[in-house]
């Protein structure tokens, strides 16, 4: 394999793994910032219990966020020498804004949130937490104005020639709010909060079940229904935005979602199927008109198929096509798990629904899967551009890293990543079954050593 | 001024804030493995515990300054040095979560495992990062092409060897005297004693470095010798340090603590005096093939956005820092939140 092969895939496994956390994280500052706002305003010592519990599988999942994070801020140079030469210019702007606005934001009063309990006002308290959601947000704002300019670049200039070539800053907020930054922006936030409710919905679930920490369980369970229930409406309404978007500026990505060969008017959808790669067609149950009609407001307008495009212009059509339908077929399985939740919740019957708390146990994995399959289809779909359009994958790897040392990280990341997922699952099911409960565990720990 | 000695600067001052800040976390996780007690160790976290986290982001901040400021010396060092910094990440992904896991759970094995990660990280961390120093030093063999013809092994030469453990001296120090100032009864005599014996390993190492400087990368003090005035600042430097020592003997370690934090941060400054305005030197031909600021640099107009962002964004950020340590200011004392 050489280094370029090997550097997609070390980026793609590290930044995957890499993306298990801030979601979790980003998510779980909406519901502290909930939680604690309840606290303040009720005055209820319960809200601060769960605060409090969720502070702690929150702070797990920062500290797996930074550890994993800081690798990304390498890989750039790393690995993709000549893509941070070429674009150096134009990220330097939005980097600057994340690490100055938002890192120091979270990363800095992070340490209030977790430690300050009894060291400053309850007000002060919550402030710190909303700034600490503000940080977390912010990133995740920055990096995906950069990614987004990397899908539809815009303001920029190219100079020089050959090897010499980069983009320059032509125009710094059409470069920031570049065709597809806000609704990209919003899609994936909208993603990390339901990271976030399913996540309190699955443990308060578990709960349920195991009929423990009722008295908790029932608030979580209420404010993860409420919440949840809201974003997977606003997550339909962004996604068909987003597909407006990719059809305008990237329709090669958008003819691999749908696996659309030839350019045809009433383009369908595929609910279920798969791309036949030899002959050029999609097998599988289709409806007629409605890929024209979501895009385009009209059944019978075409959708450009990927006929138009060059063969060596073609992402990879099966990746996109499949991880474009998990990420839907996901989004589903949540919007029911929230339908039935809600439905008992509300007639006070959750409580005996087992079959409904199953289901949202194993819900936590739903948004992780929409997560993942979203950014592959974002990603693999922006082929073979790391620029689209622009500049060609191949084209951005570093020059002087060679494959054996490539080889040699990836096993490195694979060791280490893979015992760091197995200690933060043994660690996050340890806070879940320990519970929300004020019994401080480590006095209740030493004694047990003692004995 | 121009913008790209301005935006120099910025880089500079990140690193040096990385140095001092993150040093003392880094030092703490050197001397962490020297004593046995859990509960000591258990202090040792705690000192670091809510501030470390931010510490850390300045590492980003430079990389950021970096990869923004000079694109072509950000792309070039990072694919260079490629396995030295993956190394680095190991360590920085290890210590990061050790500082989370380690009081986890109370068996002894565990916390036994995650102490020795902390500091083998801490270590590593601080090595690697006085060899890259140290290698700007010297120079690489980088071509017109900014192509590179080297191996691995060509990083650990004696002069970057010799940074790395001076670094690790100066940080142990740094963490040694941050210690004493967080730190109060019976552990409070045995920091001091880290300490003395810290310092004594820097001066030696000081020394053989500072030797090593002149006699082998003349270069370094060519621009001494044309400013005579930056004799003065290596002799405060040495002031400064002498001036630790009066403090911690008075037992005034807040005040040892700032003044190591000045002296850290005149090294940092000699360091880019003696490399302005190369970002990486070229050893096949140093004045054709180096890249300086000049040649690596963004363009003005995005200079310019770069340097707005800072002046509004760093002051920012040292008040609500500065808040935040205040908060946590005075020794340490464990509670139910401690890790």
């Amino acid at each position: 394999m050489d280094v370029l092969l090997l550097s997609r895939i070390q980026f793609a496994f590290n930044i995957g793994f890499h993306y298990l956390f801030p979601p979790l994280s980003i998510g779980l500052t909406l519901m502290l910032v909930i939680m604690e706002g309840l606290y303040i305003y009720t005055k209820d010592e319960k809200y601060k219990v769960i605060t409090k519990f969720w502070t702690k599988i929150f702070a797990l999942s920062f500290a797996m966020g930074v550890a994993t994070g800081i690798v990304q801020v390498f890989a750039f140079g790393n690995n993709w020498g000549r893509f941070s030469k070429f674009v150096g210019d134009v990220f330097g702007s939005a980097l600057a804004f994340e690490g100055i606005f938002a890192f120091f934001l979270e990363a800095g009063f992070l340490g209030v949130l977790l430690f300050g309990w009894d060291k400053v006002k309850p007000k002060t308290h919550y402030l710190s937490t909303v700034l600490v959601a503000l940080g977390a947000h912010f990133s995740a704002i920055w990096i995906c104005v950069v990614n987004s300019w990397m899908q539809t670049p815009a303001g920029y200039k190219i100079i020089g020639k050959g090897h010499e070539a980069r983009a320059v800053v032509t125009d710094f907020w059409g470069m920031i709010l570049n065709h597809s930054s806000l609704v990209r922006i919003t899609h994936v936030l909208i993603g990390c909060w339901l990271t976030g409710s399913f996540i309190v919905l699955s443990v308060s679930a578990y709960y349920y079940l195991r009929k423990r920490h009722l008295e908790y369980a029932r608030i979580t369970m209420k404010i993860g229904l409420i919440v949840s229930s809201i974003l997977v409406i606003l997550q339909l309404v962004s996604a068909d935005s987003s597909a407006e978007v990719v059809a305008k500026h990237q329709p090669a990505k958008l003819a691999a979602m749908e696996g659309v060969f030839k350019t045809e008017t009433h383009t369908p959808i595929v609910i279920i199927g798969y791309p036949d790669m030899e002959k050029k067609e999609v097998k599988g149950l289709k409806i007629r008109s409605l890929l024209s009609l979501l895009t385009y407001k009209n059944p019978v307008t075409a959708v450009t198929g990927l006929d138009k495009f060059d063969e060596k212009d073609w992402p990879n059509v099966p990746i996109v096509f499949f991880t474009y339908h998990i990420m839907i077929y996901s989004w589903g399985a949540m919007v029911m798990a929230s339908i039935m939740g809600a439905f008992y919740f509300w007639k006070k019957k959750l409580e005996n629904a087992k079959l409904t708390l199953m289901l949202l146990v194993v819900s936590v994995l739903f948004p992780y899967i929409s997560n993942q399959a979203g950014w592959w289809t974002a990603e693999a779909g922006r082929q073979p551009w790391i620029i689209y359009g622009v500049l060609r994958t191949s084209q951005g790897v570093s020059s002087s890293v060679r494959a054996s040392q490539v080889v040699g990280s990836l096993i490195m990341f694979a060791l280490i990543y893979s015992l760091l997922f197995t200690l933060f699952i043994f660690l996050l099911n340890r806070k879940i079954q320990h519970g929300p409960e004020e019994s401080s565990d480590l006095k209740l720990e030493e004694f047990r050593v003692k004995i | 001024m121009e913008l790209v000695i301005l935006w120099y600067l910025v880089v500079g001052l990140s690193a040096t804030a990385y140095v001092v800040l993150d040093g003392f976390d880094l030092g703490v996780g050197m001397l962490h493995l020297f004593t046995k007690k859990d509960e000591e160790r258990r202090l040792m976290l705690n000192a670091i515990g809510p501030v470390w986290d931010g510490n850390e982001v300045w590492i980003v901040i430079v990389a950021g300054t970096l990869l923004s400021g000079f694109p072509d010396a950000y792309a070039t060092i990072c694919s260079v040095f490629y396995t030295p910094i993956m190394i680095f990440l190991a360590g920085i992904i290890f210590r990061a979560v050790a500082i989370e896991f380690r009081s986890k759970l109370p068996q002894s094995r565990w916390r036994n495992t995650w102490d020795v990660a902390f500091s083998l990280g801490s270590y590593v961390i601080t090595f690697i990062l006085g060899v890259l120093l140290g290698n700007l030093v010297v120079g690489i063999a980088l071509d017109s092409k900014e192509e590179f013809s080297g191996s691995f092994t060509s990083f650990f030469t004696p002069y970057p060897i010799l940074m790395g453990i001076t670094a690790i001296a100066v940080l142990m120090m740094h963490g040694a005297i941050y210690l004493n100032m967080k730190i109060d009864g019976e552990f409070h005599a045995k920091t001091k004693r880290w300490s003395y014996r810290s310092m004594i390993f820097f001066v030696i190492m000081y020394v053989a470095l500072t030797i090593s400087t002149v006699i082998f990368e003349p270069h370094m003090i060519e621009k001494m010798k044309l400013y005579p005035f930056l004799f003065l600042v290596a002799a405060l430097a040495g002031a400064i340090i002498y001036n630790v020592i009066r403090m911690l003997k008075k037992d005034n370690s807040g005040w040892a603590f700032i003044c190591s934090s000045i002296a850290l941060a005149l090294l940092i400054g000699l360091f880019g005096v003696g490399t302005f305005p190369v970002l990486l030197r070229s050893t096949i031909d140093p004045a054709q093939y180096s890249i300086t600021i000049f040649n690596a640099a963004s363009s003005e107009k995005t200079l310019k956005i770069l340097l707005t962002i800072a002046a509004v964004g760093v002051p920012l950020v040292l008040a609500y820092g500065y808040w935040i340590y205040r908060i946590f200011r005075g020794k340490v004392r464990l509670d139910s939140h401690s890790y």
